[in-house]
């Protein structure tokens, strides 16, 4: 996933999404799918000029935005923290996990923290409940993690951006 | 009776070896593709063939290997890490000689993990974790794709419908429905369009078995939707996959793709003019898309919003168009019943549910993972049989079936056959297949609470009663696992329920309320409890506990340093003390101590 801030280069991606997916009846959360997959999040620009190019109105496309989880409506931090909250790992202590993580970043699940870099979401069921408890960081999965652990991660990944910088 | 792994011989051929590694999405998350990585660079050089499979099912050992060679049984390696491959490339590879203290399976041998495997009955779960999931050719080394070319070849659609009836088999994503009926009601629809839908939208927490199915073999999904398409008159048909299984996607393509190629998809299908093409639509985050309507919905690119039936979906489905919806597990015994026959199926099971189930076990128990057993099994035999009981060492408090939908069973019902009337009968589902085992740790109306939040968030709305309902019942849990119970709040909790199912148009809104019920009904004095004397007898909800430290203490400081709140004080070397006023039971410093010295107690601070 990628973040393109770009105006007229994002109507160009836009087109030529629009333009290689089949537009037949039902594809709308499949172009929606690409849309959000290029660009990480949709906006009310990017669903204008999809609305143009395939005849459904921005109304009747919000109306599927909002609906389904998966789509953003904004842009995500550098790193992307997905707390799973299934029933396994809430009883093996996801709420712990998920308080641990808010101390740690500053922010609460479906926001992003104070410095960009991480966006926190609470997800229900990775499928991984043998190792509950679970998060998965941008696509590394852990697994059997305590609050401690969770922590030293994220201070991991922070330390190692800062580097990254000032390299 | 198995030889004991210990009695075994010590050597084996070196000839023909292959190791395999489990690449799953447990798998992985266990750090098994990191442990593929470091075979490939040490095997280099070496006469020994290196693949990768799915799910293996004992999910508790990941990651996985297994070592074969010419003759030998199956040997699986349990809890394998980077560190530990050269030994096993050198002795066993190499030098023909299984490591016996890293083994948790041995084919034909008691190992202390073999009941895992033998005391289940593997029929979809046979070539998990054995055939490569991307590469059609393995799948066609263990019959694949023989079952649909002996129903084109000798079987009239008809026939083939009958078998399935016979079979006894019924949907397995929790509706329980007869699928040979489900199936003739397709056939009888009028119109050559007709779509054949698989249901891979898995939503309930905690429930894997799809995932699972999809990661590790593909093809036997595609072998049934072709069957299924064969015997109504389908010829198209579309897999509907929720977009939180990127490995089970990824693989899916690459098995159509190379159905295709093979035209095992396409037209003219085995030199007959049946013709089936296969698609697939990925679900975008919606719990609710399970439900057939809303799916179809979703499909067509709207809200998944579900509909009234009346018209049913062999009606008037997809596009308008007569459709069927079967659940991954059901297509997944479609070919083994037509390539087998009934009776392999049927012979297996009760007189109302034949057959095997698949059941994602996770929670409170020695042995987790995905394990397949034949209907009737009771659930002790599952919990201490196979799962080995509980981890905690805690008794068992309760099993939980069905997610959300679902109910809990208490301990003292644990000689309950898993099987649909049974569960039933106490007021319990089957589900599709997850089940989480309880210990007495766990707060049954924390439960409640947890699962009611899921439903109220996943609401789509439409109906008043299920969309404000559920709400409503969740401010009830909330106020009663914060302290604020009131008298009347149970009856409430049970009227509400009653309206909320009445009122729904679904099975999410009916069976929102299923947990709160059976909870109350087998747990009632918890709720008492928390609403009569402000406890938690579990000592789990935040606001009606308090930590204290005891004398086991020895001034470490280590909580202190966790406390986010500064509430843990002391002088190093003495015992310290929790300040009760600023504590927000974050849990923290317990995660943290070495020696079990802070105890959680009985207390209300709100929280």
């Amino acid at each position: 996933m990628k973040n393109n801030n770009n105006e007229s280069n994002s109507i160009e991606i836009i087109d030529k999404i629009v333009s290689q997916a089949n537009v037949t009846e039902g594809s709308n959360i499949i172009i929606l799918q690409k849309i959000q997959e290029e660009f990480g999040y949709i906006s009310p620009t990017m669903l204008e000029r999809i609305s143009q190019l395939i005849g459904t109105s921005v109304s009747e496309l919000n109306s599927i935005i909002t609906f389904y989880t998966q789509f953003r409506l904004e842009p995500i931090g550098k790193h992307l923290i997905q707390v799973c909250h299934g029933t396994a790992c809430h009883l093996a202590g996801a709420e712990k996990i998920s308080d641990a993580i808010e101390l740690e970043t500053g922010a609460k699940a479906g926001s992003t923290s104070p410095d960009g870099l991480f966006t926190i979401e609470n997800v229900s069921c990775l499928g991984c409940c043998s190792i509950a408890p679970v998060i998965k960081i941008d696509d590394e999965t852990y697994g059997k993690v305590t609050p401690e652990k969770v922590r030293n991660i994220i201070k991991e990944i922070r330390t190692m951006d800062n580097q990254a910088q000032t390299n | 009776m198995s030889k004991d792994i210990n009695e075994m011989k010590d050597t084996f051929s070196t000839e023909n070896t292959r190791v395999s590694v489990g690449l799953a999405s447990c798998s992985i998350a266990a750090g098994a593709q990191k442990v593929y990585n470091a075979f490939e660079t040490a095997l280099e050089g070496i006469p020994a063939e290196l693949d990768f499979s799915g799910c293996m099912g004992m999910c508790y050992n990941e990651p996985l290997v297994e070592v074969t060679s010419k003759d030998s049984p199956r040997f699986i390696y349990g809890k394998i890490t980077p560190d530990r491959v050269d030994r096993i490339i050198k002795e066993h590879v190499q030098g023909g000689h299984p490591i016996k203290e890293w083994l948790v399976y041995a084919e034909g041998m008691k190992t202390a993990d073999s009941d895992f495997i033998d005391k289940q009955q593997r029929i979809i779960l046979k070539n998990c974790g054995v055939i490569n999931p991307e590469r059609i050719d393995s799948y066609l080394s263990v019959d694949g794709y023989k079952a649909i070319e002996k129903a084109i070849k000798t079987m009239t659609p008809e026939q083939v419908i009958e078998e399935i009836k016979d079979s006894g088999l019924r949907g397995r994503g929790g509706g329980g429905f007869p699928t040979g009926m489900k199936w003739s009601f397709a056939r009888k629809a009028p119109g050559n369009v007709k779509y054949v839908v698989c249901n891979a939208d898995e939503g309930d927490p905690g429930a894997f078995m799809d995932r699972s199915v999809l990661e590790s073999n593909p093809h036997s999904i595609i072998e049934g939707m072709l069957i299924a398409g064969y015997a109504t008159g389908a010829q198209e048909g579309f897999i509907y996959i929720r977009a939180e299984y990127p490995l089970a996607l990824k693989r899916l393509n690459i098995a159509i793709k190379e159905a295709n190629k093979k035209n095992y998809l396409g037209t003219n299908l085995f030199g007959s003019d049946f013709n089936f093409k296969l698609s697939i639509r990925e679900g975008a985050g919606a719990f609710v898309c399970g439900e057939e309507t809303a799916l179809m919905m979703s499909v067509e690119g709207k809200r998944g919003m579900p509909k009234i039936r009346p018209p049913y979906p062999t009606e008037s489905g997809l596009f308008t168009k007569p459709t069927f919806i079967n659940n991954v597990e059901t297509l997944a015994n479609v070919a083994y019943i037509i390539y087998n026959g009934a009776g392999a199926f049927n012979k297996y099971g009760t007189e109302t549910s034949k057959g095997t189930k698949v059941f994602a076990l996770a929670g409170s128990i020695n042995r987790g993972g995905l394990i397949e057993v034949p209907m009737g099994i009771t659930i002790n035999e599952i919990v201490y049989d196979i799962a080995n009981g509980l981890s905690s060492g805690l008794p068992l408090k309760a099993v939980q079936t069905g997610g959300p939908s679902g109910g809990c069973i208490p301990a003292s019902l644990s000689d309950t056959a898993v099987d649909y009337d049974s569960l039933k009968k106490i007021g319990a589902i089957m589900g599709s297949g997850g089940m989480l085992i309880m210990d007495e740790s766990t707060c049954m109306v924390d439960v409640a609470k947890f699962f009611l939040n899921f439903t109220q968030e996943e609401s789509c709305g439409k109906c008043t009663f299920c969309r404000i309902g559920t709400k409503q019942m969740l401010k009830i849990l909330k106020r009663i696992t914060n302290g604020e119970g009131k008298e009347g709040d149970i009856e409430l909790l049970e009227d509400l329920a009653v309206k909320i199912t009445t009122g729904s148009l679904c099975g999410l809104g009916q069976t929102a309320p299923n947990p709160v019920l059976t909870t109350i009904k087998y747990f009632r004095e918890e709720y008492e409890a928390h609403i009569n004397e402000k406890r938690c007898p579990a000592l789990k909800c935040k606001a009606l506990i308090e930590y204290e430290i005891s004398e086991k203490c020895i001034g470490c400081g280590r909580c202190s340093k966790q406390c986010p709140v500064n509430a843990i004080s002391g002088e190093r070397k003495q015992q310290f003390s929790i300040d009760k006023s600023k504590c927000i039971r974050c849990g923290l410093c317990v995660t943290v101590c070495k020696l079990n010295a802070i105890d959680v107690v009985t207390g209300k601070r709100g929280v």
